[in-house]
C-alpha cells in the first residue's frame, strides 16, 4: 500500500490560505441589513423558582422588538444534546423555563436593534425569585432527601430524576470480587477530575435569517447541523422542511458545538418577527451557559497476579452533569468502553457509573468524552499495581494490552448508552508504540531514578490509550460526487469540518480514487439543503464515517467512468484499467482518455448523463486508535509547581491520510490535556457562581506554556477504515493528567489525587508525606 | 464623532460612538478579517498592527487612535498575493480552524519587522498573547521558522 498517490502524502489545507488571508468564512463574518441582537438574562440563584417575570418596561426601551420567556415561547421538552435520533441524553430541557437549575440559567431574551439596547434592555425586566436549596456536589445530589432538580413530570429518558440520577450503567464480565480474591496484589484509589471548559476561540455564534421563499435559514457555528435541524424543528414545532441550516467554517468546537443552545432562541426571533436574529456568547456566557467538562469521581480497583497478569478491574464512577442531562449517560460509557478493553487480559470487569444532576453548570461532549477523566484514575492505578508487583509499569501495560486478532467482552457489554457491537481488533501497533516512546524519552536511563538540581527534582511517568472512530452502527455519513467538464469534480457532503481539516481529507481520498489532484475537488459540506446527512462531527468519526462515505461514492463514480472508458476503449472489462493524472489509461491496450474527455462526451455528445454517485457509510466497527504517552517533568519542591519539560506521544492511528493535520490533532489535544492537567479549572462560589470565568483567570495555554513535544507515528494499515485510516482526533488528550500524576510519583513518591495539579496541592502533597 | 484611518494604506472615514472599541468599529465597517471578542485583550484573536505595534483592538479606544496607520491581515496579503507569514502558516499545517490565524500572523509579521532572525524564545515571546485552541503552537513555531527562510531566499513559493 506504499503506492498511494495523495494518501500520506504532504497537501495543503483546502481551506488555509482563505483563513491566513481572513476571508469572511465564520458565521459572524456575514452580516445582514436589520438583523436584531439577542441577549439573555441569566439566573442568579443556583436553584430557584421564578413566580413573577414582568418584561413590560423592556418591551418598551428604545429598539426593544421583542422580549422571550417562558411565557411566550414553546414549552416543549428536548434535549440540547446534539446526538442521533433517538437521543441518548434525557429529555428535562426547555427552550425557557421557570425553574432555574444553575447560575446560568436562562432566564429571559430580548431582541433589539443593537446589542447595547438588548443589554440595557435585560437590566428592566423585574424577576421574583423563590430561592431553593441547591446541592453543588455530585455525591451529595444522590442521597435521599437531596433537593430534586428535575420535578417536571414532562422529563423523559432520566434514570430516576427524583434521587438526582440522570443516568445509571452496570455492566458485569466474570465475576469480580473472586477476582480480587484469586488476586497477589490489589490497588483500591480514589480520584477526582474537574470541571473544565472547551474555549474555541470563536465562541458560540448564530444567525438566522428567512431565505427569499419565506424558509428559515440558520447559520450557525455547530458540529452536528443534521442535528440542530431535527432538533430545532422539535423544539418549536415546526416542520424539518422549514429549516436549512448552514455550517460556515467554525473556529473550533472540541465538543461544546455538539449541542442546540442558541439555535432555536436565534430562530423563534427570525419567525416571529421574520427579520435576521443574531446571538454571540461572550466569553463569560461560554464559560457559564455553553457546556463543559463532566467532572467524575471515579473509584478504580484493579488486582493481578504475581506473574504481572491483570486479573480483575472495577471502575465506579460518579460523574455530575450539571443542571441538565447532555451527553451523561454516553459520557459515563465512553468511562468505561473507551478503557477497559485496552486491558483485555482481565476476565473479571465491572463497570458501574451513576451520572448526578447537581446545580452547577451544564457538562456535555469534550473531545475525549469521559475517557478522559476515567484513564486519569485507571492509568496511574495501573502504575500502583505495578509498583506492588515490583514491576517496571511499562512491562506490566506490555503484558495486558489488548492486541490485533483479540477482543474484549467490554466491546459488545457496554456501548453508547446502550449495548454494544463485538470488535476484534486488525490493527494495533502498541508494542511498537512502548518501544519507541520509551527510547525517546529514555525510560530505562531515566525511572525511578532519583534526580535533583537545588530543589528541583524530576520524574518521567507514562500512560497507555485507546479511543474510539465513531460509534458502530449508529454513525451515518453520506456523500455525493459529480463530475465537471475539465475533469474536476464537486463533492456535497455532511462531514463536519470545524477546523480538523476533514474538507481537505476527503478531497485527498476523492483523489486518491479517481487518480486527480485534491485541488480538482471542489468541497461543499454540511449544509442541510445542499448536501447529503451526515452525524456531524464528534465521536472521532471524521475520517472513519465522513471520509468512509466519500471513499463509497468516489468509487461508485469511478465504476462510472470505467464503464464509459470501457466503451470508448472497445474493450470487454475495466479491470487492466487505471486512473492516472486525470486520465484513464488501458494497461492492456495502452487506450487512454482525459476525465474531461469522458464529462464532456456524457454531459453532451452520446450516452448522455451525469456522471455522480452518492454513498453512505455506516459500519459495525470502531477501530481504536492507540497512543502511548510519556513526559518527564520538574517539580519545585519550594514552589509547588510543575514544569512539564518534554512530553512523547507516540500514536497509532491506522494510515495517517494527512501527515501535518495528524500532527495537529495530536499536538492540539496533548496540549490541551497538559493545561487541564494543570491550571485548568473551574472555581466556584458557594453559591454555584463561576467565579473565574474569563482568560485571566482561567488558564489556557499559550506560546510559554509548552514543553518540547515529540510526536512518534507507528503506521498500521486499518482494513475497516478509508484507506488504512482510524480515528485520531480525541485520543491524545487523555494522556496529560495521568503521565504527569505518574511522573509526579516517580519525582517525590507522592500521588495527587485531585487535578489539576496546581503548585498548592503539589505543595500539600509533599507536606503530608512528611 | 467621526474618526480616520489609514486602513492598509486606504484612507477610510468612519462615524463613531465615543466609547467604542476599534474591534467593533472595523467590523461594523466590513473588516471582518478581524476576529475575536473576549473585550479584555485576552485572546489576542483581535489583533492589528497601530502604526506597526501589535494592539488588540478590543481593548482600544476607536477614538483613541484617530489619524493612525492600522493594518489587519488583508494588509499584508491577499488571497491572490499572499505573504510569506501565510505561505508558511499555510505549508507547516498551522492553521487548523483558522480564527486565531490572522492575529497570530500579525503578531509575527511585526516580530520580523523588528527581528528578522528571531530565535524560538523570541517567536514564542512574540505570539504568546495570540491563544490558539486547535495547534498546540507547535506548527505555528515552525510556520514562523519557515517564513523567516522564505523571507531570506526572498522568495515566494
Amino acid at each position: 500500500m506504499s503506492d498511494f498517490k495523495v494518501i500520506g502524502k504532504k497537501t495543503d489545507k483546502i481551506d488555509a490560505m482563505a483563513l491566513a488571508t481572513g476571508q469572511p468564512l465564520f458565521v459572524d463574518d456575514l452580516q445582514l441589513p436589520d438583523t436584531l441582537q439577542i441577549k439573555i438574562l441569566y439566573s442568579p440563584y443556583a436553584h430557584a423558582i421564578i413566580e413573577d417575570i414582568d418584561t413590560s418596561e423592556a418591551e418598551k426601551y428604545p429598539g426593544v422588538k421583542m422580549v422571550l420567556t417562558y411565557k411566550n415561547t414553546p414549552h416543549i421538552i428536548h434535549t440540547t444534546a446534539g446526538q442521533g435520533w433517538p437521543e441518548p441524553s434525557p429529555y428535562d430541557t426547555y427552550m425557557f423555563d421557570k425553574k432555574m437549575r444553575f447560575v446560568g440559567d436562562r432566564v429571559a431574551a430580548v431582541a433589539a436593534e443593537t446589542e447595547e439596547q438588548a443589554a440595557e434592555a435585560l437590566k428592566l425586566i423585574k424577576v421574583k425569585y423563590k430561592v431553593l436549596p441547591a446541592v453543588f456536589d455530585s455525591e451529595e445530589a444522590i442521597k435521599e432527601g437531596a433537593p430534586v432538580i428535575h420535578d417536571e413530570p414532562e422529563i423523559t429518558g432520566a434514570y430516576d430524576p427524583k434521587r438526582n440520577l440522570a443516568a445509571h450503567i452496570e455492566i458485569r464480565v466474570g465475576d469480580v470480587e473472586k477476582g480480587f480474591e484469586e488476586s497477589d496484589v490489589v490497588v483500591e484509589e480514589t480520584f477526582e477530575t474537574q470541571y473544565a471548559q472547551h474555549t474555541p476561540i470563536e465562541p458560540h455564534v448564530t444567525l438566522t435569517y428567512l431565505d427569499e421563499y419565506g424558509r428559515l435559514v440558520i447559520r450557525t457555528s455547530t458540529q452536528v447541523p443534521f442535528h440542530v435541524r431535527r432538533i430545532v424543528a422539535q423544539a418549536l414545532g415546526i416542520p424539518v422542511q422549514k429549516i436549512r441550516v448552514v455550517k460556515p467554517r467554525i473556529g473550533g468546537g472540541f465538543g461544546t458545538k455538539q449541542e442546540i443552545i442558541l439555535e432555536e432562541i436565534c430562530s423563534y426571533v427570525t419567525l416571529k418577527t421574520k427579520r435576521p436574529a443574531r446571538l454571540l456568547y461572550t466569553r463569560e456566557e461560554e464559560f457559564i451557559s455553553a457546556r463543559t467538562r463532566h467532572p467524575f469521581k471515579v473509584k478504580v480497583k484493579i488486582g493481578a497476579k504475581k506473574d504481572g497478569m491483570l486479573h480483575a478491574i472495577r471502575l465506579y464512577t460518579l460523574s455530575n452533569t450539571g443542571a441538565y442531562g447532555s451527553h451523561g449517560l454516553t459520557v459515563a460509557s465512553n468511562a468505561g468502553s473507551k478503557t477497559l478493553p485496552l486491558y483485555n487480559k482481565a476476565e473479571n470487569v465491572e463497570f458501574v457509573a451513576d451520572i448526578a444532576y447537581t446545580n452547577l453548570p451544564v457538562a456535555g461532549a469534550y473531545r475525549g468524552y469521559g475517557a478522559t477523566q476515567s484513564y486519569a484514575a485507571l492509568e496511574q492505578a495501573i502504575d500502583m499495581v505495578a509498583e506492588k508487583l515490583g514491576m517496571d509499569p511499562l512491562e506490566l501495560r506490555k503484558r495486558n494490552h489488548i492486541r490485533a486478532g483479540e477482543t474484549s467482552p467490554i466491546f459488545k457489554a457496554l456501548g453508547e448508552g446502550r449495548e454494544g457491537v463485538t470488535q476484534y481488533i486488525q490493527s494495533c501497533a502498541l508494542d511498537e508504540l512502548l518501544e519507541k516512546g520509551a527510547k525517546e524519552i529514555g525510560w530505562f536511563k531515566k525511572h525511578g531514578k532519583e534526580r535533583r538540581n537545588g530543589s528541583k527534582v524530576y520524574g518521567i511517568g507514562m500512560s497507555m490509550h485507546m479511543q474510539g472512530s465513531g460509534i458502530p452502527l449508529i454513525d451515518m455519513g453520506a456523500a455525493t460526487l459529480k463530475m465537471n467538464e475539465d475533469g474536476s469534480f464537486n463533492l456535497l457532503y455532511g462531514g463536519t469540518d470545524i477546523g480538523t481539516g476533514l474538507d481537505t481529507i476527503a478531497a485527498q481520498i476523492v483523489a486518491e480514487t479517481l487518480g486527480i489532484k485534491p485541488e480538482q475537488v471542489i468541497v461543499y459540506a454540511s449544509d442541510t439543503d445542499m448536501t447529503p446527512f451526515d452525524v456531524g462531527a464528534y465521536a472521532s468519526s471524521g475520517t472513519f464515517v465522513s471520509g468512509g462515505a466519500v471513499l463509497k461514492a468516489a468509487l461508485k463514480v469511478r465504476d462510472q467512468i470505467l464503464e464509459v472508458a470501457k466503451e470508448k476503449f472497445g474493450e470487454f472489462d475495466t479491470k487492466d484499467f487505471i486512473l492516472e493524472d486525470g486520465k484513464v489509461i488501458s494497461l492492456k491496450s495502452g487506450k487512454n482518455i482525459t476525465l474531461s474527455e469522458i464529462a464532456y462526451d456524457t454531459l453532451y455528445v452520446r450516452n448522455q448523463h451525469q456522471i455522480a454517485a452518492t454513498g453512505s457509510f455506516v459500519s459495525p466497527y470502531s477501530p481504536p486508535p492507540f497512543a502511548v504517552h510519556f513526559v518527564e517533568i520538574e517539580v519545585d519542591e519550594e514552589t509547588g509547581v510543575i514544569k512539564p519539560i518534554k512530553y512523547v506521544a507516540a500514536v497509532d492511528c491506522g494510515k495517517p491520510i494527512n501527515p501535518e493535520l495528524v500532527k495537529g490533532q495530536i499536538i492540539g489535544a496533548l496540549v490541551n490535556g497538559l493545561s487541564y492537567a494543570l491550571t485548568e479549572e473551574y472555581i466556584f462560589s458557594n453559591s454555584g457562581r463561576m467565579l473565574n470565568p474569563n482568560f485571566m483567570d482561567y488558564k489556557i495555554p499559550s506560546t510559554r506554556d509548552i514543553p518540547e513535544i515529540k510526536v512518534i507515528l507507528a503506521e498500521t494499515y486499518e482494513p475497516t477504515g478509508p484507506y488504512g485510516a482510524k480515528s485520531v482526533a480525541e485520543i491524545n488528550i487523555n494522556g496529560p493528567i495521568p503521565a504527569i500524576g505518574n511522573a509526579l510519583y516517580d519525582a517525590l513518591k507522592i500521588r495527587l489525587h485531585k487535578s489539576p495539579y496546581t503548585p498548592e496541592r503539589v505543595l500539600e502533597a509533599i507536606k503530608n508525606k512528611k | 464623532m467621526k474618526v480616520k484611518y489609514i486602513i492598509n494604506g486606504k484612507e477610510e472615514e468612519y462615524e463613531i460612538h465615543p466609547g467604542e472599541v476599534l474591534l467593533d468599529v472595523l467590523r461594523r465597517n466590513g473588516h471582518t478579517e478581524i476576529k475575536g471578542n473576549c473585550y479584555l485583550g485576552t485572546c489576542g484573536a483581535c489583533t492589528v498592527l497601530i502604526d506597526g505595534v501589535p494592539h488588540t483592538s478590543c481593548t482600544i479606544l476607536a477614538a483613541k487612535v484617530n489619524g493612525k496607520e492600522i493594518t489587519t491581515i488583508k494588509g499584508i496579503g491577499e488571497l491572490d498575493s499572499p505573504h510569506p507569514l501565510q505561505q508558511a502558516f499555510v505549508k507547516t499545517g498551522a492553521v487548523q480552524c483558522g480564527f486565531c490565524t490572522p492575529g497570530a500572523i500579525l503578531s509575527a509579521y511585526a516580530l520580523l519587522k523588528k527581528n528578522p532572525d528571531p530565535t524560538e524564545e523570541d517567536i514564542k515571546k512574540a505570539l504568546d498573547g495570540n491563544l490558539c485552541r486547535c495547534t498546540g503552537y507547535v506548527q505555528q513555531i515552525e510556520a514562523v521558522k519557515f517564513a523567516v527562510k522564505l523571507l531570506k531566499e526572498g522568495k515566494n513559493e
